[in-house]
């Protein structure tokens, strides 16, 4: 992707906290509203994504924080009648003013069921978010890549063997696994995550949440769930959604012990949702 | 119903006996009624596969006399002379088949994906209506588009007006195994930095592929014993011949030819033409079953 101008860069320091050390903001959320015909999803919603943090979204179903997080690679748009509103800056350049593909390109995405292209072999599959150019150009260097987007995810040793057979093959927790590791071998500087352990079993589910405790020191990711441990477990910093409004949004230690908000405090202490 | 009020253990009240009675009653007479019901559906099934039975039998009685190596390697001799063959009949209808499939396969692929990404409704109507099209009206008109200008009958314009035929069937089959692949994959794609174009083609088409296969081999198989379409436009040819610009044989017509003609010798070839007939749209339907018998199996 080629570098926007600059003319979007004053509201990276708008949105970005003034406190000294904190660290570099990767995507600034401003005034972001979301919408599925005339159903208004997502409400104003303006935030601040750290570098290298992970931020986790929580909320009752239907709050919109799976739609917000479509926003962040412009997937909410490829659903019939939807469109949204507003400012997405990822390193101070509105991604709304460029092509999605470049975008998505740069912003992976990982989804609540596991995807495995299933006309693909394992190496096929995490070689497919590679552009043409790249694939062609080395066949050793695009097997480098495979290997060391499969050791990130932490799938290596369970598939080194066996790469040129059916992706479908594996379970699904080994898809869950080999859909990151296909979203990682681009080298994404934001990974979103959409529920990403709804669909696995317990020991698959600890398997996703160390690999993201890990991610987090290489890219920026975020990830919704349903499952506020799981927030409180992986995420540095948790926002908190309702009915399509963010109402808090504070670093997960502070919100679970300590949140501003009463509704915020409800959803937490199960009161609802 | 009355069993709400069965008390649990004790002897049964008469009441409880002229519930338990009624309901053997009605068991029994649901087993009748189903081992009735099974009964018609297999003579059902029995009497749907009887005339291809038959059919087979009866071509193989009076044609298999004349399936000789001469009939597969000589074209056609005069009447009254013993032997000769259909070999230029043979190649005709495989080349005739492989226009009709160059024309009909990109066109009704293309417009199948169509369907399933834009959900146009009048398109769909309209391949409908194309597929229920009289195959004889295709032949008029394929003859007046392809024929009449350029005043010769040929083999292009045989094999394009089987191609026409084969397009709204090869849309329907590509569309509805397009819509079988879940949107989920599309999105997995899309979210990779995939355009759209490429997300059709490299991850929808090619999930989908094992079944349009199946879909285009069945097109072939339909089209490949029509003979109304060809009538004015292959119309058929006596000697060898596989220029695609002059007339060319094929077997249905030649069958249409001989079966007419006053020759006894001639209809004992047309029944073996239909046996070589049956066998290319039975060999084209066995490529269809293993096609899609490796669609479901484990993958590669």
């Amino acid at each position: 992707m080629s570098p926007h101008d600059d003319a979007t860069a004053p509201a990276t320091d708008r949105s970005g906290p003034a406190a000294s050390g904190a660290p570099a903001i990767r995507i600034a959320v401003d005034d972001l509203n979301a919408y599925f015909g005339q159903v208004h999803a997502v409400r104003h919603v303006t935030v601040a994504l750290p570098d290298s943090h992970v931020t986790a979204i929580i909320g009752p179903s239907g709050c919109g924080k799976s739609t917000f997080l479509r926003c962040l690679n412009r997937m909410h748009e490829t659903i019939p009648n939807a469109r949204a509103t507003g400012k997405v800056l990822l390193d101070g350049h509105d991604i709304y003013a460029v092509s999605p593909v470049a975008v998505r390109r740069q912003i992976g995405m990982v989804f609540q069921r596991p995807t495995p292209f299933p006309t693909m072999s394992i190496r096929e599959n995490v070689a497919a978010g590679l552009v043409v150019g790249d694939r062609r150009s080395n066949r050793k260097q695009q097997h480098e890549i495979v290997e060391r987007a499969l050791k990130r995810a932490a799938l290596w040793d369970e598939v080194k063997d066996r790469l040129k057979t059916s992706a479908t093959g594996l379970s699904g927790g080994q898809q869950q696994r080999l859909c990151i590791a296909r979203a990682l071998a681009t080298d994404p500087e934001v990974l979103l995550l959409d529920e990403p352990t709804a669909s696995l079993d317990p020991i698959s589910t600890q398997k996703v949440e160390e690999l993201i405790y890990e991610l987090r020191t290489e890219v920026t990711v975020v990830i919704v769930t349903h499952n506020m441990q799981q927030a409180a477990r992986v995420s540095d910093q948790t926002a908190f959604f309702l009915g399509g409004e963010l109402i808090e949004v504070a670093p997960t230690e502070t919100m679970f012990t300590s949140p501003s908000d009463e509704r915020t405090e409800s959803y937490i202490t199960g009161r609802f949702g | 119903m009355a069993t709400a009020q069965t008390t649990w253990g004790g002897a049964p009240s008469g009441r409880q006996r002229a519930v338990a009675e009624r309901t053997q009653r009605s068991i029994r007479r649901r087993r009748v009624r189903s081992h009735i019901m099974i009964g018609l559906m297999y003579a059902a099934a029995v009497i749907a596969i009887l005339p291809l039975l038959l059919i087979v039998i009866h071509l193989l009685r009076m044609g298999a006399s004349s399936l000789n190596l001469a009939f597969f390697t000589q074209t056609q001799r005069p009447p009254g002379e013993a032997g000769g063959g259909m070999a230029n009949a043979i190649v005709g209808t495989l080349i005739l088949i492989a226009i009709a499939s160059a024309v009909g396969l990109p066109v009704g692929i293309g417009a199948g994906l169509y369907l399933a990404e834009k959900r146009a409704t009048t398109v769909r109507f309209l391949a409908d209506v194309l597929n229920g099209l009289p195959s004889i009206v295709m032949g008029i008109f394929a003859w007046s588009l392809l024929v009449k200008p350029v005043k010769h009958f040929s083999a292009l314009a045989g094999g394009m007006a089987l191609g026409a035929m084969m397009i709204p069937m090869v849309t329907r089959t590509t569309e509805e195994m397009v819509r079988l692949v879940p949107i989920s994959l599309r999105e997995a794609a899309l979210a990779l930095g995939y355009s759209r174009w490429r997300t059709s083609l490299s991850i929808v088409l090619r999930t989908a592929l094992g079944g349009i296969v199946t879909g285009a081999l069945v097109a072939m198989a339909r089209i490949a014993g029509e003979t109304a379409p060809l009538l004015f436009t292959a119309l058929g040819n006596q000697f060898w011949s596989t220029s695609l610009r002059a007339p060319i044989a094929a077997l249905p017509l030649q069958i249409y030819n001989y079966a007419i003609s006053p020759y006894d010798e001639w209809h004992t070839q047309a029944w073996a033409a239909a046996v070589v007939l049956v066998g290319i749209v039975l060999v084209i339907s066995l490529a269809a079953r293993v096609a899609t018998r490796r669609r479901y199996g484990a993958g590669d």
